[in-house]
């Protein structure tokens, strides 16, 4: 366990300077990528997500964090148009989303993981790969029937889809059916055909969640490789290692509010932050009280 | 018994225009359930759109058999956006529901005597074959051997029907074998992923209804090219014959339902040869040579059943590719 968790005490290079002003919930952004305005969304009685204003910044990591039923995969339907807010705006790359379907949201470069695993069961490991690739006119109807148009398109998505495979560990399973892969597998395929899309902002629900320790380290690597592609990533995760080693900012959402925002380390000393979420246990390291990964000691 | 004449009508069903008719259908569904996961139980309906566009087309508008046809296809394709505009938004379900309504109410306006002036009422429309028959190719003869023998129109529709069967065959192999017929493939998985990944899930899966709905109508003029239309053939049995044909050949395949079709009639007409021979026989006791009969569809319920609980895949599938328990 401890043999194959090589988190380093020092976390890696951090993208600073994003916000303008005092850090506060809501704080305005030097280069926001999508912005917020007064969404909510409730179910019967319950409020879900009440958020006044957030902006994530463009080209950074950002974490977003709280308790269980605090609102954040809701927040991520409202953003992907999977749901509809009772109120608010919202924009991504300064086009309002509002009433936009989730399918003209992700060709516009936000593409979005589930929570619970949307592997597409009975189409293969590659299939499912190749399916997030874009511009492949052999997807419409009419070229469809002429393989000619679109052969070459195909050669090129496969080697582009086998090179993320690998990295991913899953070149192996390339011609299984995606049902037979396990959960921490499919995780991977969905964060994997996500990046098929060469998306402009990744959001990911959980990725790491059922993922093994080592496997984690080189996502972890992966994700910060998208930063320096260029891209932006929006995660939500319960593991405040994750958080604290890749994210260059962190959103604390708790009963569908955004309670505090800032850089990882500060965002941790927060009071209401620790009340909301970390606990009594903040001193105590949380990889140990998970059992997930041991630091290596003198770090805390 | 009579097993000479019985294998001779079992043979002649292997290839006939019911069997090339039920083929297309069934490949029409195998296009909607198989690969794109939409439970059309209104495949009558379709077929009773290809069946009375080209007859009311000839007799009523006085169009070529050919411009009849392309009738039949139009009306089918408007028919498919009639359902699926307001149903494939939502969850699966709703459209077999929607499916197996149409289907009803659309039987019922051919059967109803208030447009009896052009769909013929209860007894539906015959003599719509001039323009066809003008047409055939094949000069008056016999052609073929044994069970196998036609007249020169018998042969000209059976030509036809082929022809129809073997492009439908082919456009759907193409279809899924290419990347199109991958996001269909997906959609039937889950459209929530798809719809992640930038597709538009509605223009497929509405895509998908129209090209089964083509194939179905297809069948529905197959149907009725040899003799004439009769508004009972187009109720809710046939869709379920159709469905039988398709998950015993295979829903998720695209020969599958083409072998389904073929061994559901070679069934049905060796089981409605044989039951009545059997009862004359005394072989069959308690029971009516008219029941004998119907009872090869209390055979083809019991038969849809064991399938579906012990070979869901059917024939050709694929046990991973297909199953009803996910
Ligand atoms: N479709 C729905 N219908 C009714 N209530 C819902 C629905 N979806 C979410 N909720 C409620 O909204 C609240 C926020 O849920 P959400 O899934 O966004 O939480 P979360 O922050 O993602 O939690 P977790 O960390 O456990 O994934 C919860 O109280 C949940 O019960
Ligand atoms: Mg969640």
């Amino acid at each position: 366990m401890s043999s194959s968790a090589k988190i380093p005490g020092k976390p890696a290079s951090k993208t600073t300077g994003l916000h303008i002003g005092e850090i506060r919930p809501g704080v305005s952004k030097v280069d926001p990528i999508v912005t917020i305005d007064g969404v909510s969304r409730r179910f019967g009685g319950l409020t879900a997500v009440d958020v006044e204003h957030l902006e994530i910044p463009r080209g950074a990591i950002t974490a977003l964090i709280g308790p269980n039923g605090a609102g954040k995969t809701t927040l991520f339907n409202l953003l992907t148009g999977f749901d509809k807010p009772d109120t608010g705006s919202w924009s991504f790359a300064g086009k309002s989303l509002a009433g936009i379907p989730a399918f003209k949201v992700a060709q516009m470069g936000q593409v979005r993981t589930f929570q619970l695993t949307k592997a597409l069961s009975l189409l293969t490991v590659l299939e499912n790969m190749k399916l997030g690739a874009k511009d492949q006119r052999g997807e419409k109807l009419l070229y469809s029937l002429f393989s000619f148009l679109w052969k070459v398109k195909e050669v090129e998505i496969e080697a582009k889809a086998m090179e993320l495979l690998k990295r991913f560990k899953l070149d192996a399973k390339k011609d299984d059916f995606a049902a037979s892969l396990s959960g921490g597998q499919r995780k991977l395929l969905e964060m994997a055909r996500a990046l098929m899309t060469d998306p402009v902002l990744v959001m990911l629900d959980e990725p790491m969640a059922g993922v093994n320790p080592a496997l984690t380290q080189s996502l972890l690597e992966h994700v910060l490789g998208l930063k320096e592609q260029g891209m932006t990533v929006l995660f939500v995760e319960h593991d405040m290692h994750m958080v604290r080693h890749i994210a260059d900012w962190v959103i604390v959402m708790a009963e569908g509010r955004v309670v505090a925002e800032g850089p990882a380390e500060e965002v941790m000393k927060n009071p209401a932050v620790i009340d909301a979420y970390l606990g009594s246990h903040q001193d105590t390291d949380l990889g140990t009280i998970t059992g997930r990964i041991t630091l290596p000691k003198g770090k805390k | 018994m009579d097993w000479l004449a019985i294998l001779n009508n079992t043979a002649q069903s292997l290839l006939s225009p019911a069997t090339m008719a039920f083929a297309l259908a069934a490949l029409g569904l195998a296009m909607h359930f198989g690969f794109a996961g939409l439970l059309n139980f209104g495949i009558a309906g379709y077929m009773a759109i290809g069946a009375y566009g080209y007859a009311i087309s000839v007799l009523v508008f006085g169009f070529e058999w050919w411009q009849g046809i392309l009738v039949s296809l139009v009306a089918s394709v408007i028919f498919s956006l009639i359902l699926g505009i307001p149903t494939l938004r939502l969850r699966g379900d709703y459209l077999a529901i929607v499916t197996i309504a149409a289907a009803e109410i659309l039987r019922l306006l051919f059967l109803t005597t208030a447009f009896g002036d052009i769909t013929g009422g209860a007894d539906g429309l015959s003599g719509y074959h001039n323009s066809f028959r003008a047409a055939n190719p094949f000069p008056e003869a016999d052609y073929g051997f044994g069970p196998w023998t036609y007249n020169s129109v018998e042969l000209w529709v059976l030509v036809l029907g082929l022809l129809a069967l073997v492009a439908c065959v082919f456009v759907l192999l193409l279809l899924m074998k290419s990347p199109w017929g991958r996001v269909i493939k997906a959609i039937r998985e889950d459209e929530d992923a798809v719809r992640a990944l930038g597709k538009n899930v509605f223009a497929y899966k509405m895509q998908a209804l129209i090209i089964g709905g083509i194939f179905g109508s297809l069948g529905g003029v197959i149907y009725a090219l040899p003799s004439s239309i009769n508004p009972g053939v187009y109720v809710t049995s046939l869709t379920f014959f159709v469905w039988t044909a398709l998950l015993l050949g295979g829903a998720a395949t695209v020969f599958g339902p083409v072998l389904g079709a073929v061994l559901f009639w070679v069934l049905q007409s060796f089981l409605s040869n044989v039951l009545p021979e059997l009862v004359t026989s005394g072989v069959l006791p308690f029971i009516s040579s008219i029941q004998a009969s119907t009872i090869r569809f209390i055979l083809v319920g019991v038969g849809l059943m064991l399938l579906v609980i012990y070979r869901p895949q059917g024939i050709l599938g694929d046990k991973k590719e297909l199953t009803f328990v996910k």
